[in-house]
């Protein structure tokens, strides 16, 4: 058992010069990122819109091909697993979505939606299905009677709680979480990372979480990936990272966090511009056309990634 | 400090299944020059509502105006006609919202956009205005504001097009900026700079902002004062130090400890039980009872918003029984 392993992982799209013309240009969303989860553990991704972190999970689950790289769940390779491998593959790693309100199927009762998974795997017999399907749901803390109802029936909260209860309910090994808590307000918010806090605790559940959120990092990862432009720029244990950024990218995030202190506020470095294009990025280090202390090799090459600290990785040639 | 904009007693009114009920309750608020004050609360708080009643923006139909004040400079924007209200809109007091894509008009140039307020209110010619609005750019910091004048919103990024709405909306220099989560919608790195750039214009410019959010972190960067809000009415105000110091209203407290901070090691998360009540099943006592880890009987009966005991001199009020200023509740009733 040695959980997910992702190595060199790459995915470019094409947009454009398809038959209504306009050039031909490749967005590169993933450039390079390797991480591992080992069983039990949660790894954070963490990084601003367009940096990849979202296309990297999906690509992780091979909810999209992958260009380049190595992804292995317990030693199978996951791009060149068979149909049948796949689909007991997939039983272990599950997905949850940002949105709840999208993710579920509006037109199907929370019964329909909790027994498919098990449908579609062919385990067990409909009274057996019934069974598990109403474990879940008392374990993702909703009442009984919200089985035979349909999503539009509960708030933004419960719905997520719907969509934990569908990713459990085939007893993954590995949840991918998308996004989990963004659509909502801080005290449902709250109760969610509770929820997957106890869950993960009693089935020993391992996490890929991605977020845009440093708190809810902080609070719920062991170990975080900061990403930037398709790159993972710094990674290691998060409480380090968040206390001691090393990579000018995460110290600008973790400053530009807002922190509920007014005793405290910061003025991090006023940095010009926003994240670029990933289907233009610039030459060399990906963020030194907006890094403070960008110095004449940034623009040329990119940097290696170097252990500066046991288990902590920056991808920058100040380090 | 005289206030420039006092809400009193403003109380909004949404029809839901033929029946009127109070989107907002008795909302007091006061803004002076050269302030900021955050109005913070979860979604269905009423804080949008707030603002979107003090600019008279509600729906001809289904909302209303049931009570209540809106004073600026002596004036009571509740009782204006739509045509009046129109002239101060956008030229004394502007608006900025949360989505800045769905609030340009695609179809026209940024410069164009910006242009056209102050055509409208100050009768500029294009040429002039178009000139003031290349000014304007340049003050939100847009780089390269000659070029950028002539471009769509497509063409700006979301920070950038953020930069552009709040250049239209200071174009007739307003006395009063409503800003509806401007932040929300833009990544952390982003929304730090947006918020210095707000804070540095209105210091520069001497304006009272509104900053309504969701973020309690963005409040402790940006305000001055703050007010928040639960289920339609204001639950607690004070300075903003005083009240990440000294959270008095329950919810307040709650709202603290739920909140998973980056700059802490915090090993479990306190959630608030339960969720907001909808407009139609709103308690009839203490909005916050039922989700409250403090409740008494007492609590049974709607609390008011008044001082606070330990408050000293400061002007800090919550709205809850438990907390209030026992001996001056006695005579002030």
């Amino acid at each position: 058992m040695d959980g997910l392993k992702v190595e060199g992982l790459k995915k470019h799209f094409t947009i454009g010069g398809g038959f209504l013309g306009g050039k031909a240009r490749k967005v590169r969303a993933v450039e390079n990122v390797s991480l591992s989860v080992a069983p039990g553990s949660s790894v954070g991704l963490v990084g601003e819109s367009g940096c990849g972190k979202s296309t990297a999970s999906r690509t992780i689950l091979r909810l999209e091909e992958p260009t380049a790289g190595r992804v292995t769940f317990d030693g199978i390779d996951v791009a060149s697993a068979s149909p049948a491998e796949m689909r007991r593959l997939r039983q272990r790693m599950q997905f949850i979505f940002q949105d709840p309100y999208a993710s579920l199927n509006s037109r199907r009762s929370i019964r329909k939606t909790l027994e498919e998974p098990l449908k579609v795997h062919g385990i067990g017999d409909p009274a057996e299905r019934r069974a598990r399907a109403e474990a879940i749901l008392s374990e993702v803390g909703l009442p009984r009677d919200a089985m035979e109802r349909f999503p539009h029936e509960f708030s933004g909260g419960q719905r997520q709680r719907i969509g934990i209860a569908r990713a459990l309910v085939l007893q993954p090994d590995l949840v991918v979480a998308d996004e989990p808590v963004s659509a909502l307000d801080v005290s449902v918010q709250a109760q969610i990372l509770r929820l997957l806090d106890d869950l993960r605790e009693k089935r020993t559940l391992s996490f890929l979480f991605v977020s845009h959120d440093l708190g809810v990092i902080r609070h719920f990862c062991d170990t975080t990936c900061v990403m930037y432009l398709g790159h993972v720029v710094e990674s290691g244990p998060t409480q380090e990272i968040m206390d001691d950024p090393a990579h000018p990218y995460t110290v600008l995030l973790r400053q530009s966090s807002p922190i509920p202190d007014p005793a405290n506020r910061v003025d991090p470095p006023r940095i010009a511009g926003e994240i670029p294009s990933p289907a233009n990025p610039p030459s060399g280090c990906p963020f030194h056309t907006r890094c403070p202390r960008a110095i004449a090799e940034c623009r040329e090459s990119m940097p290696a990634t170097k252990e500066i600290a046991p288990g902590r990785q920056v991808a920058c040639h100040l380090f | 400090m005289t206030a420039l904009l006092d809400i009193r007693g403003l109380t909004t009114e949404f029809r839901v299944n033929g029946h009127w009920h109070a989107a907002i309750q008795d909302v007091n608020l006061s803004l002076a020059a050269n302030e900021t004050l955050a109005v913070v609360g979860e979604s269905g708080s009423g804080k949008s509502v707030t603002a979107l009643s003090a600019l008279r923006l509600l729906p001809q139909a289904g909302a209303r105006i049931a009570r209540g004040e809106i004073l600026f400079e002596g004036r009571d924007l509740a009782k204006l006609s739509q045509r009046q209200m129109a002239k101060v809109r956008g030229d004394e007091i502007a608006m900025i919202f949360q989505e800045p894509m769905t609030s340009l008009n695609p179809t026209m140039t940024v410069g164009d956009q910006i242009a056209e307020v102050l055509m409208i209110h100050r009768g500029m010619s294009h040429g002039a205005a178009l000139k003031e609005a290349r000014d304007l750019l340049d003050e939100v910091r847009v780089p390269d504001p000659g070029r950028r004048i002539t471009e769509y919103p497509h063409q700006f990024s979301g920070g950038m097009r953020q930069r552009a709405m709040i250049a239209i909306a200071l174009a007739c220099r307003p006395k009063v900026l409503l800003a509806d989560e401007p932040t929300t919608a833009l990544d952390v790195t982003v929304q730090h700079q947006v918020l210095t750039l707000l804070d540095d214009l209105k210091r520069e410019r001497g304006m009272g902002v509104i900053f309504i959010t969701h973020n309690l972190g963005v409040v402790a960067q940006i305000a001055d004062r703050v007010a928040v809000m639960y289920a339609g009415e204001i639950v607690e105000t004070a300075d903003c130090t005083r009240l990440f110091a000294n959270p008095a209203h329950p919810y307040t407290e709650a709202l603290l400890r739920a909140m998973p901070r980056v700059d802490r090691r915090a090993d479990t998360l306190e959630p608030i039980p339960g969720s907001v009540p909808s407009i139609t099943a709103r308690p009839a006592g203490c909005h916050f009872a039922p989700r409250c880890g403090y409740v008494r009987p007492e609590c049974g009966h709607h609390p008011a918003l008044g001082p606070i005991s330990g408050a000293g001199g400061s002007d800090h009020q919550a709205r809850c029984i438990l907390r209030a200023k026992a001996e001056e509740a006695a005579w002030t009733v």
